[in-house]
């Protein structure tokens, strides 16, 4: 073989195991770095993951925010208007964080069905709601509606 | 009657813009100078129309005219002067007015700083230009018209975002925005030269300082919204890996290959192809920024409101540019001849392992910015990606980049050994390991990603200077440092203070978030923080509770901080940050939430050593490009080419 073709080959073959190392890797952090995004409606219809951070979107419930004196934990009720699920935070919480405010909060879901957040985060500007949240909320109502007439 | 006029004026600009595209452009093709002759001055009376409308609707916001839709929803009758300055680009329709006045004004610079350029090439990137402007001016005038009224006039406005009311809000867009439009102008270059088919070389040259200046602003405006994110939102963080973050990011990244490319075309003759592909890619990545920015396709923390029909007019205006480069590239490219052949381990090597590097890092940000949408259209759920990815994927690949930046600058192109290099570079290498243990032992448990950080940083910006050392002592006086020498140094210098702060900070930073009652005290990373009392503030358009909070050190009072956590009349909620900022620490307190009826509050203390070194690489690297830009040797070379093939054709 020429030295010319057995470098290209050298290169071509480097070149294909950097793309190939670099693929590999970023599927693996990709995969376990990817949250999936769940309304309460889902969590407890059993679709969102155990034991794996997950986000979960809704409404903060009105009059369901309270904090244990001394400490920073925080409880809320998180809805889509047609579930709810309760949710604990041990932290600040963001400034724009409201009861009937839209909330996406990162975390897992406990044993008890309690999601314990690690991260909250609200809205950023008031006429703003992020896509997946208007979503969950416009399903949920409209489940909430199919049950009302149901009944 | 006002605004009336504004609007006219941006559809005069529009059409001047439609006239600057087609006349130049079909001028060029014929060959037929008077119509190329005409691309000047189409360029200088868009820019008179644009200033013109802008000044309006600036006019709007001092006088506060609320009968202007958008000076209604961006300002109200408490805004203190100076921001209604800044009011004017506050939300995406001035925004826009604002991008559409710097593309002009680009276009404009490069319309008179190109009088020693051929024509005919002239005329094709001034045709270019005005393509781009087409898109972005029809996208303000009929989806994002910032003069429309609001009938009836309201008596008053909603206020301009508190988030947006703030010193590093008001520079942080227009440094931005003249970064990634600056990007044009390379990119106008790149189809300038694939339409002629036969400048394989020259178009890098007259483009180099265009990229430098562009990718400085695009560097400062970065870098002044991770500033602005760190003491503004209140989270104490620099970076959150954010869809919109990331839209800057990745053109940021595209253009730092870019530079390096450039260098080697122009110096060299090779990697042109590759030179043209990465001009394409660095402002299609602008658009793709805006366009992730503008549509709300992605949920994110900082994206304008959400409209589909914006969304999909930039996607379309996307796919044409891209599209169309892209296509002429396919075409054209292929043409190119390369330069002369190199040795493996050469400046051309170590400069395409740092194109590699950074082109896979920008997709890896790419891959994982869009992967949400992908992830949405094929019915695989609503996802997100986490920071930790980026994290990760971006330490692979910047680590070994890092380390090469002392070796490029000092190998000699076409071929050079490793044993030449390493004997300037051994000092470097001796004090990156000495200081590194200093640290290492002087910190006890110092984690080892500090301590890498360290190595890293101080082994790139020693062995700058012993490039600088080796220029010094070897080259000619008066041909020791060109601006282009020292505008890469700075900028290297800055890339090692820039690691340095960000493994530091990363590694060694302490977060606590703490209930205190007037009077507590808290220990945080060896210092004493007392909340000492708390009471109410008024601004102009804002209450505030402002807490009172002694930093002390063994018994030492060192500072006093004033906290605030603002209401604003509209019902918005603000935390300012105090910051006791120091070149080797920042110390950080931030006023959380009122606990117990106010009775006490929930406190961030941040404890973050070395981060100003972080902003301060950034500012060092725009530094280095804005120097490199003056290079006096691109500008010149421009005039001898130009007169070349009418003199010395026979010569050579």
């Amino acid at each position: 073989m020429n030295p010319i073709r057995k470098r290209r080959l050298i290169l071509v073959g480097l070149l294909l195991l950097g793309i190939g190392s670099a693929t590999a890797l970023a599927l693996t952090a990709l995969s376990d770095n990817v949250n999936h995004f769940y309304s309460p409606s889902d969590v407890l219809a059993g679709k969102a993951p155990q034991a794996r951070n997950f986000r979960l979107g809704g409404v903060v419930l009105e009059g369901s925010s309270k904090r244990d004196g001394g400490t920073l934990l925080a409880k809320f009720t998180v809805t889509d208007r047609f579930k709810e699920l309760p949710v604990q935070y041990e932290g600040i919480l963001p400034d724009l964080f409201k009861e009937g405010q839209s909330v996406i909060a990162t975390g897992q879901l406990g044993s008890d069905g309690v999601f314990v957040a690690t991260e909250v985060l609200a809205k950023h500007d008031e006429n703003y709601m992020p896509a997946e949240v208007a979503e969950a909320i416009a399903k949920g109502k409209e489940q909430a509606q199919a049950q009302s007439n149901y009944q | 009657m006002l605004p009336e006029l504004g609007q006219i004026a941006l559809i005069l600009a529009l059409l001047l813009a439609v006239f600057q595209a087609m006349v130049p452009l079909v001028g060029a093709h014929l060959n037929r100078e008077p119509l190329m002759q005409l691309a000047r001055p189409a360029a200088y009376g868009q820019f008179a129309f644009l200033v013109f409308a802008y000044a309006i609707l600036t006019e709007g916001f001092i006088a506060q005219d609320f009968s202007i839709a958008y000076v209604a929803q961006n300002s109200n009758l408490a805004l203190p002067m100076h921001y209604r300055f800044s009011a004017v680009w506050g939300a995406h329709e001035g925004s826009l007015l604002l991008w559409v006045l710097m593309l002009s004004g680009w276009t404009v610079a490069l319309a008179l700083f190109s009088k020693a350029l051929p024509l005919r090439f002239v005329a094709r990137a001034l045709g270019t230009m005005g393509i781009i402007s087409i898109g972005f001016l029809s996208f303000t005038a009929f989806t994002s018209n910032p003069f429309e009224r609001h009938v009836p006039a309201l008596s008053d406005g909603n206020d301009l975002n508190p988030l947006l009311q703030d010193f590093g809000l008001i520079v942080h867009p227009p440094m931005l925005y003249m970064g990634y439009v600056g990007f044009a102008v390379a990119f106008a270059f790149a189809i300038a030269a694939l339409l002629d088919g036969h400048i394989d070389r020259q178009w890098v040259r007259w483009s180099r300082p265009w990229t430098n200046l562009a990718w400085g602003f695009l560097t400062l405006g970065i870098g002044l919204g991770s500033w602005w994110a760190y003491y503004e939102l209140g989270w104490g963080g620099w970076w959150f890996w954010d869809p919109v973050e990331n839209a800057s990011f990745m053109p940021w990244l595209a253009g730092a290959a870019l530079i390096h490319s450039q260098a080697v075309t122009e110096k060299r003759g090779t990697f042109g192809a590759w030179t043209l592909l990465l001009a394409i890619s660095a402002f299609s990545l602008s658009l793709l920024g805006a366009f992730l920015v503008r549509s709300g396709v992605l949920t994110s923390v900082h994206s304008f409101a959400s409209d589909p029909e914006r969304g999909m007019f930039i996607l379309v205006f996307l796919v044409i540019v891209t599209g169309g480069a892209l296509t002429l590239y396919a075409i054209r490219a292929p043409r190119l001849v390369g330069g002369p052949p190199v040795g493996l381990y050469s400046r051309e090597s170590l400069l395409l392992a740092n194109n590699i590097l950074l082109t896979v890092a920008c997709a890896m940000v790419l891959i994982g910015t869009l992967y949400p949408l992908v992830a949405d259209a094929l019915g695989w759920g609503k996802v997100s990606v986490g920071p930790p990815y980026f994290g990760l994927m971006f330490f692979v690949l910047m680590a070994p980049l890092v380390w090469l930046i002392p070796l490029g600058a000092l190998t000699r192109w076409q071929g050079d050994s490793i044993g030449n290099v390493w004997v300037w570079l051994r000092t470097a290498a001796a004090l990156a390991a000495v200081i590194a243990a200093i640290a290492w032992v002087a910190q006890r448990e110092l984690p080892i990603k500090a301590v890498l950080g360290i190595a890293a940083g101080i082994w790139v910006i020693f062995g700058t200077f012993a490039f600088l050392w080796r220029r010094w002592t070897t080259a000619a006086r008066g041909q020791r440092l060109t601006a282009e020498m020292l505008g890469m140094s700075l900028a290297h210098v800055g890339v090692g203070m820039f690691v340095i702060g960000v493994m530091v900070t990363e590694s060694l930073n302490v977060e606590r978030d703490v209930r205190m009652a007037p009077g507590d005290t808290v220990e945080v990373a060896g210092y004493q923080v007392r909340f000492v009392k708390s009471y109410h503030e008024e601004g102009p358009n804002f209450v505030a509770d402002e807490g009172v909070f002694e930093i002390s050190r063994n018994g030492v009072v060192l500072s006093e901080q004033h906290p605030q956590k603002r209401q604003y009349l509209r019902g918005q909620v603000m935390t300012e940050a105090a910051i006791d900022a120091g070149f080797f620490a920042d110390f950080y307190i931030a006023m959380g939430e009122p606990l117990e009826d106010g009775q006490a509050w929930a406190v961030r203390l941040y404890y973050k050593p070395m981060i100003r070194w972080v902003w301060l690489g950034a500012l060092l690297m725009m530094f280095g490009a804005f120097v490199a830009a003056t290079e006096r040797r691109l500008r010149q070379t421009v005039r001898e080419e130009v007169r070349v093939p009418a003199h010395s054709a026979v010569a050579s």
